[in-house]
């Protein structure tokens, strides 16, 4: 493969201002051009010379020319997904070097391209995608990306329904498998069976940001440790209007609430808001790529009603259970909790959740006011 | 580069709450006024607490997909922004003239040009004429026809009935329809009314919402006497009392409505070239068809649940 002329032009025209990336190198200085690529060093080049020696270094070119050509966007989030897509070294990326060095160790231009002709995959909540070259025998350097349901890895391209509209994703994330209405995007309840491929970059980060909102942006926030995260309480304190309450939840019930809403198997959301500056809640943030920087709208609503019931003074009841049906009712509420409704099997009497055994006790413990207390403290 | 973002309420409980904030932001999208255009919301995401951060634009035209100025215009939406230095004195407003104020949001350091909200700008009186065309089928409707807004009423703020006298007053001066009339839910005149305040056999009556929900779907349709439940439909034309109902879906769904957000974004100084012709043109085509009239069904409850 040859270096295309244009691509040569443009590098020439940068070369005096200075050209630096992944690898490659070129400065002018007044005897002439230096360049580096890779392991590979040439110093003092004339023009000539120059486009010889880069021709024997077409993958640092190619990758050069997608990355401030085709993609663009210095310094932007989405330039930094689209590099984290294939493993490329993030400018900011230095301290999270470590952490990274295991399992996801960036990638230089030579290991990066072959990879790229097999697709390079990674993980965002529940979306898998793949960076590959355009053209797998002939690289050009240009890339596109796939897009699919982390449990579609595994599935044939024939048996999923294939989308190349970004906006798309708006629809497939609106429901879940069930029907039912998703008001919070990054809930791991996206529907399977679906796939985007051959997107352009610009188009994957427009389909990231349909499916999951403004998590690209927070994530590369995060990355250059530019994060504003806003804790419960100074989220609490700014509401008005109906919400002006949430700021007197107990922060017990603040505990609660998180454990409820934002652990792994509610949000994908990796929640980084605690109760306060210097006050961290208990229940786990998850384990996400992408942050929670302050309380969402449904913790939000959601927040309000426990306000709202947490102001109620606590009594006591006296009821008739016998043992077993005390289990139950735990196993009820269990049940509900976990979503598990739907899976118990009609005739599965064992499950105190079963359907058959809430109506019998509901027959039996029920009055015309249903659950049959008596209040006993006063 | 610059960014339309379209501020809008978005639901919880209802999807179809924000099927119109999509549909006007798809619509900007196609005529490639704007490098980038985003929809935002209250109570979907992206919030109006993280949208701005999702922007390369420098230069963001933020227009408030709402009908009236008051609490969420002047309160929740620069909030949630960032906009430190906003103050509702910026719109120099009596209620439904906001224009624009060009702020900073905080923690991005962009320019942010927030602008009156799409419900009291001029251009919306020319959106309900044509959602009542588009009702009829007629776009000469006028002539032995009588129209009515209708609103909320003032229990939740006081400027909503505002802005519907505003284009009921500018639709009157226009002496095409033979009686034009302001009617509320929550207060007097009332729309359960409506026979009472018109002489003419044909009324249309265009609620002025920004989306299909519980009140324009369910209360209204009962409370004028179009049907018994709102379950079972209505027809349109429907006859109440000798007269024949027009009624329309929330004007918010109507196609002209994406004009209304550029001229906003244009006001406050977007350069969108000819993107209103082409939204013009996009939406006049779908008049002509009649492709959006009639009754729409089954959009359920809770188009606002704050
Ligand atoms: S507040 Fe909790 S539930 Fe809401 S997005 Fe953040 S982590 Fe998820």
């Amino acid at each position: 493969m040859t270096v295309a002329a244009d691509d040569l032009e443009a590098l020439l025209d940068r070369a005096s201002s200075g050209v630096a990336l992944d690898g490659l190198r070129i400065d002018e200085t007044d005897d002439g051009y230096n360049l580096e690529a890779g392991e590979n060093r040439w110093p003092g080049l004339d023009e000539a010379a120059l486009g010889r020696a880069l021709e024997s270094s077409d993958e640092y070119v190619t990758n050069w020319r997608y990355w401030q050509e085709t993609v663009g966007g210095e310094g932007t989030a989405r330039r930094a997904f689209l590099r984290w897509c294939e493993r490329a070294p993030l400018a900011d990326a230095e301290d999270q070097a470590d952490a990274e060095a295991t399992v996801d160790a960036p990638l230089g231009v030579p290991e990066r391209y072959d990879a790229l002709r097999d697709g390079i995959d990674r993980e965002w909540g529940q979306l898998s995608i793949t960076a590959r070259f355009v053209d797998i025998d002939n690289p050009d350097g240009e890339r596109v990306y796939d897009l699919w349901h982390v449990d579609d890895a595994d599935s044939d391209l024939a048996d999923l329904e294939v989308y190349d509209e970004p906006r798309d994703a708006r629809e497939i994330a609106t429901h879940d498998d069930d029907g039912r209405y998703r008001p919070l995007k990054t809930a791991p309840t996206l529907p399977a069976g679906w796939a985007f491929t051959g997107l352009s970059g610009d188009d994957l980060v427009d389909a990231v940001g349909f499916f999951y909102p403004a998590t690209i942006a927070n994530w590369h926030r995060e990355r250059q440790g530019a994060l504003d995260v806003d804790h419960w309480l100074e989220t609490a304190e700014r509401q008005t209007g109906i919400y002006d309450v949430i700021d007197e939840l107990p922060r017990e019930a603040v505990e609660w609430m998180t454990e409820a809403c934002c652990v792994d198997s509610q949000c994908l959301r990796r929640r980084e808001w605690e109760y306060e500056e210097g006050d961290d809640l208990d229940a786990d943030g998850g384990d996400g790529p992408f942050p929670c920087r302050e309380p969402c709208s449904l913790v939000i609503a959601a927040a309000r009603k426990w306000a709202i019931l947490e102001s109620e003074e606590e009594r006591t009841y006296e009821l008739e259970l016998t043992t077993s049906e005390l289990n139950q009712l735990e196993e009820l509420i269990d049940a509900v909790a976990e979503g598990r409704v739907d899976e118990i099997r009609e005739a599965d009497v064992n499950d105190g959740a079963n359907r058959y055994r809430a109506r019998y006790l509901r027959a039996k413990r029920f009055g015309e006011e249903g659950l049959e207390a008596t209040k006993v403290d006063d | 580069m610059q960014a339309l973002v379209i501020a809008a309420h978005g639901s919880h409980l209802n999807p179809d709450a924000s099927d119109p904030t999509y549909a006007h932001a798809d619509t900007i999208r196609e005529t490639g006024a704007f490098d980038e255009v985003r929809e935002a919301f209250w109570k979907e995401e992206p919030h109006f607490r993280e949208v701005i951060r999702t922007l390369e634009s420098d230069e963001v035209f933020v227009v408030p997909l709402f009908i009236s100025e008051g609490y969420f215009t002047e309160q929740v939406i620069p909030r949630e922004l960032r906009l430190e230095e906003w103050d509702p004195d910026r719109w120099e407003s009596d209620g439904t003239s906001a224009s624009q104020a060009t702020l900073e949001a905080e923690d991005v350091g962009k320019t942010i040009h927030y602008c009156g909200p799409v419900g009291t700008h001029d251009a919306m009186t020319d959106v309900i004429v044509q959602r009542a065309e588009t009702a009829t089928e007629n776009p000469d409707v006028g002539e032995g026809f009588g129209l009515s807004v209708v609103g909320h009423g003032t229990d939740r703020n006081e400027n909503s009935a505002k802005a519907i006298k505003y284009h009921s007053d500018r639709i009157a001066e226009r002496d095409r329809f033979d009686e034009v009339k302001a009617l509320f839910m929550d207060e007097e005149p009332e729309v359960d009314d409506v026979t009472d305040y018109f002489e003419s056999d044909d009324i249309v009556v265009v609620p002025l919402f920004i989306a299909d929900g519980y009140h324009t779907q369910e209360d209204i349709p009962e409370d004028m006497g179009l049907t018994e439940d709102y379950r079972l439909g209505w027809d349109v034309p429907a006859d109440v009392d000798g007269h024949r109902i027009w009624y329309t879906g929330a004007v918010g769904t109507e196609d002209l409505l994406a004009d209304v957000l550029l001229e906003r974004a244009a006001d406050a100084g977007a350069d969108i070239g000819d993107a209103r012709e082409a939204v013009r043109e996009l939406a006049a085509s779908v008049a002509g068809t009649g492709a959006d009239s009639g009754p729409e069904r089954g959009s359920g409850r809770g188009g606002l649940d704050a």
